[in-house]
């Protein structure tokens, strides 16, 4: 067809204007179910790393200009864990961002590993089940780790050949624990609480602005 | 053109991936693993035959000068529909293809098939172009992705085959893809031309 401005305007518009409403019209069917799939995806995740409860509370802290969101998770009036999902931006192939369960004592009960671009078969294995990383923090008590690999002079194992993918999984666990502490109303006390059980029963709205640093 | 034969061009004598050696930012990105191949090859596929039906159907309207915007505009919103159709429906694939989704867009194969084939064919035969086009890289993604995983993770399709120690992790990563893609090139063409 020959070119006019007038047709290549009228042509132009019409497909853009028909083009729209097709995608608003898919976006409109699919809103509801993409938000369903992330909320089973985000619940899922929560349950991964908690024992059983029954209510979630959410409250959302800004760290380090990440956001770092906290499910407190209850039973009845009791609280049994605390999901803190963090990130760090320092991994080997971008962001990754986890789901770390805490205890009310403190205690890391697992982490899950929700997004990761890592090298497959090396950085990878964070989000294996039974990994080196996961097992050096697990059922440790938090306020006792140094979140440091052993090639900068800590204790924590690294994975084989991620040495950079090793250091921004413990980078996000330790923003975790940071948020962990304000949720809980640690962070005004001395670290080294210990066991605590009378800790976890206030302070548990949103604190924004706690930056740290 | 006998319409059995618009398919089968589009697996073998144009065969995308091998023959005509368009989109491979896709190709070599995605197919780390087989499933991961798979569903890109599908994902492409979805959207090829529906940009091919619809810039037949749109091609004696569109005038010369604005052909490309305007088939950039149409493959550019079946891209956005299938991404939220995935983000909906199967979640797990779409967090695994990640920003190859929304690149589809810009997939050479999808705009050349639409200037090559469907803005000179009917609806019937762009829809068969856009199957057997879409089928070829499908098979070819898939291909590599299971040649790659195999070689590189000792798995097949997500099952470990029990020799993931002893194989050479070159394979996954991005110095594999361009050994594997080399070398069924040219077996793929070799074999083609028997």
């Amino acid at each position: 067809m020959k070119s006019t401005l007038f047709n290549m305007v009228a042509v132009l518009f019409t497909v853009t204007l028909i083009a729209s409403a097709g995608v608003g019209a898919v976006n409109m069917i699919t809103a509801d179910a993409i938000a369903a799939a992330n909320a089973a995806a985000t619940t899922e995740a929560v349950a991964n790393v908690l024992p059983e409860f029954e209510n979630t509370e959410i409250s959302e802290q800004t760290i380090d200009d990440m956001p770092i969101v906290v499910y407190t998770a209850t039973k009845g009036d009791e609280t049994v864990g605390y999901a803190v999902e963090s990130m760090t931006k320092n991994g080997f192939g971008g962001a990754i961002r986890m789901m770390v369960g805490f205890a009310p004592d403190g205690k890391i009960l697992n982490v899950n590993v929700l997004q990761q671009a890592e090298t497959p078969g090396l950085g990878t294995k964070m989000a294996d089940e039974d990994n080196a990383l996961l097992r050096s923090i697990k059922d440790k008590k938090a306020w006792e780790i140094e979140f440091k690999v052993k090639k900068d002079g800590g204790e924590l194992d690294a994975l084989t050949a991620a040495t950079i993918s090793s250091r921004a999984y413990y980078d996000a666990v330790a923003r975790a624990y940071e948020a962990y502490k304000v949720a809980c109303g640690y962070a005004d006390k001395a670290d080294g609480v210990s066991g605590a059980t009378a800790t976890n029963n206030e302070g548990q709205k949103t604190q924004e602005g706690g930056q740290n640093e | 053109m006998n319409k059995m034969q618009i398919v089968l061009n589009g697996i073998l004598k144009n065969n995308p991936t091998f023959v005509l050696v368009l989109g491979m930012c896709p190709t070599l990105g995605t197919t780390t693993s087989a499933i991961n191949g798979l569903g890109m090859g599908v994902a492409t596929m979805a959207v090829l035959i529906m940009s091919n039906l619809v810039i037949s159907l749109i091609k004696n309207f569109i005038p010369d000068k604005v052909r490309i915007p305007a088939f950039i505009v149409v493959i550019a919103s079946f891209v956005t529909i299938i991404q939220m159709l995935m983000q909906a429906y199967v979640p797990s694939l779409y967090a695994s293809l990640g920003v190859f989704i929304p690149l589809i867009v810009v997939n050479c194969i999808i705009l050349g098939r639409a200037e090559a084939f469907a803005s000179k064919n009917g609806a019937v035969d762009s829809i068969l172009d856009g199957i057997g086009i879409g089928l070829g890289f499908t098979i070819a993604l898939t291909l590599i992705g299971a040649v790659r995983e195999i070689l590189g993770s000792g798995a097949i399709f997500g099952f470990s085959l029990g020799i993931a120690d002893y194989m050479p992790l070159v394979f996954v990563l991005a110095p594999g893809a361009f050994f594997v893609l080399g070398y069924m090139m040219v077996l793929f063409n070799k074999l083609a031309k028997k």
